[in-house]
């Protein structure tokens, strides 16, 4: 049901870990449905120098966050906001349906990551919206008649 | 991958091998209708008789009070429509769990909708229903009580014969599904004063796609399919009739040598279970202890998710299975695991391991000693395990 790529960054996840003292982190997800989704950013000089995940979910969400972080590590800011869900299902050569969600996860953690950097270091980022409350609201599929 | 270790029997099994021959000349040779006039035919019909009277002997019924399905789900949704359908008019109260299949569940609430009410008993932490609780809810208008034999998730066994003999002292039907339990636990409708009883074949190494409903004489059940005489015109259809013979063989094979095979099985389980338990810090059992089906072990792991287990323990050949939220399609995890008082990250964890015939000693070796690193590899991937440790320390 994954595609290769899904399997590969499941399998071998990229900058898995933490930062110590890192400039910004966000949590994201919850218990109740089956993944959250920690983001850890050393930024420096508006660079985004390393960053690092840790995720409690199925497949599909260690995936996603393995691709996000290749997505934003080394970038700006500004770029690093460029990242969407869609990027990194397409990044991933897609997601099963029921798996769209976790991609949106990945999004949201990483902009908690930068919203955190950015109250820490009271700084203001352009486009930059306070982490939702619950980012599962999105997708919730019936499968009843 | 080359190993390959199925641990997944409650999902289903393999047809047994003299399950399979039984079957094969009905699709070939012997492949007339029953319903023909001519000799060749009537072999099948003699066939459907025999495999009739193996389901009957099996469970301590009669021939006639069997009557043949597509399968566990068909079986339940007859026995819960049928009655609702027949009994309306005496009321339209029904009594089941908050445990049972999603057959015996999404029946309920359709029928929900239909303008009945249904009473969804609450289970202790183990997975058994209260029998005073039961009788609380009986009322006057209550027409069915619905219960399972065992649970396909974790395992445990309700109280039947208790449940049966309050369901015939307060006058109301007794229905259990019986899907699980089927092939590996002593059942005796007589005995256990069970009115209906729902019951599948692929779980118990026959086909898939062939089940039945045992329907004890007297009780009123409207027809479920209409459209021809098959099984005294209750269940129209030409007969699945390799499928109805190779489900009398292999519930005929499962009760003679039963009490052999259930010994092997639950000293293989419980080996899994304490070898899990012991090498895994922060995993619990699912399910009562010792009121559990054979071949049945449910364990949660804190701080990690049961997909990914899954696929882990897939990429080492094993084949599992899980009650997390992203194995079924929607976001909460199993309702069972819930209904037993599981938080919700627990519940999400969970590893269901159901044993069979081909599992051995060294398959069960292979899978305790492979499962910690697998754990160990997720909860270090996890920010609740990450917090937990930092609070501990």
């Amino acid at each position: 049901m994954y595609t290769e790529k899904v399997m590969d960054h499941f399998m071998n996840p990229r900058n898995m870990g933490e930062i110590e003292n890192a400039s910004g982190t966000g949590t994201v997800g919850n218990a109740k449905c089956g993944d959250i989704m920690r983001i850890f950013l050393d930024v420096e000089d508006n660079i985004i120098k390393d960053v690092k995940f840790k995720t409690f979910g199925c497949g599909a969400a260690v995936a996603t966050s393995s691709m996000a972080t290749e997505l934003v590590k080394g970038k700006s800011i500004e770029e690093a906001l460029q990242v969407t869900n869609r990027s990194v299902m397409e990044a991933l050569d897609g997601l099963p349906k029921a798996k769209v969600h976790c991609s949106l996860l990945a999004e949201e953690a990483i902009h908690a990551a930068l919203w955190d950097y950015a109250q820490k270091h009271n700084i203001e980022i352009e486009g930059l919206e306070p982490p939702k409350e619950d980012v599962h609201d999105h997708d919730h599929d019936d499968d009843e008649e | 991958m080359d190993k390959a270790i199925y641990f997944d029997y409650a999902a289903t099994t393999p047809t047994s091998k003299e399950v399979l021959e039984e079957m094969i000349p009905f699709f070939t040779q012997n492949f007339g209708n029953p319903s023909s006039v001519y000799s060749i035919a009537g072999k099948n019909k003699e066939a459907i008789l025999k495999a009739r009277e193996q389901v009957a002997t099996a469970i301590n019924a009669k021939d006639d009070e069997i009557f043949f399905t597509s399968g566990g789900t068909e079986a339940d949704n007859w026995a819960i429509k049928g009655i609702a359908e027949s009994y309306e008019s005496k009321g339209k109260h029904i009594i089941t769990s908050k445990i049972e299949h999603h057959a015996v569940l999404h029946t309920c609430e359709y029928l929900e909708k239909k303008g009945f009410q249904v009473t969804y008993l609450e289970v202790d932490e183990y997975g058994r229903i209260s029998l005073q609780d039961l009788e609380n809810a009986i009322r006057e208008d209550t027409i069915l009580i619905s219960i399972m034999f065992a649970n396909n998730e974790i395992g445990t066994i309700q109280s039947i014969k208790e449940i049966g003999r309050i369901a015939k002292e307060k006058g109301v039907i007794f229905h259990t599904d019986a899907v699980q339990a089927l092939g590996s636990v002593h059942i005796d409708v007589k005995d256990m004063n069970i009115d209906l009883l729902s019951m599948s074949a692929h779980k118990l190494y026959g086909p898939k796609g062939v089940g039945a409903l045992y329907i004890k004489k007297g009780v009123k059940i409207k027809a479920y399919i209409h459209g021809g005489a098959q099984e005294k015109r209750r269940r129209a259809g030409t007969e699945n009739v390799p499928g109805i013979v190779g489900f009398g063989k292999a519930i005929e094979l499962a009760y003679a040598n039963r009490e052999e095979n259930t010994k092997k099985i639950i000293a293989l389980r419980d080996k899994v279970v304490k070898g899990i338990l012991e090498n895994v810090p922060y995993s619990r059992l699912n399910g009562h202890p010792t009121e559990r089906l054979p071949n049945n072990a449910n364990i949660s792991f804190d701080f990690i998710e049961g997909e990914s287990l899954l696929i882990m323990l897939d990429m080492k050949g094993v084949c599992a299975s899980s009650g997390s939220a992203c194995t079924s399609g929607s976001l909460d995890p199993s309702h069972v695991l819930m209904a037993i008082g599981l938080p919700h990250e627990t519940a999400h964890g969970s590893l269901r391991i159901t044993l069979g015939d081909k599992n051995t000693e060294e398959d069960v070796d292979y899978l305790l000693e492979i499962l910690p690193q697998i754990v160990q590899r997720l909860r270090d991937m996890s920010p609740l395990y990450e917090d937990f440790m930092k609070m501990n320390q």
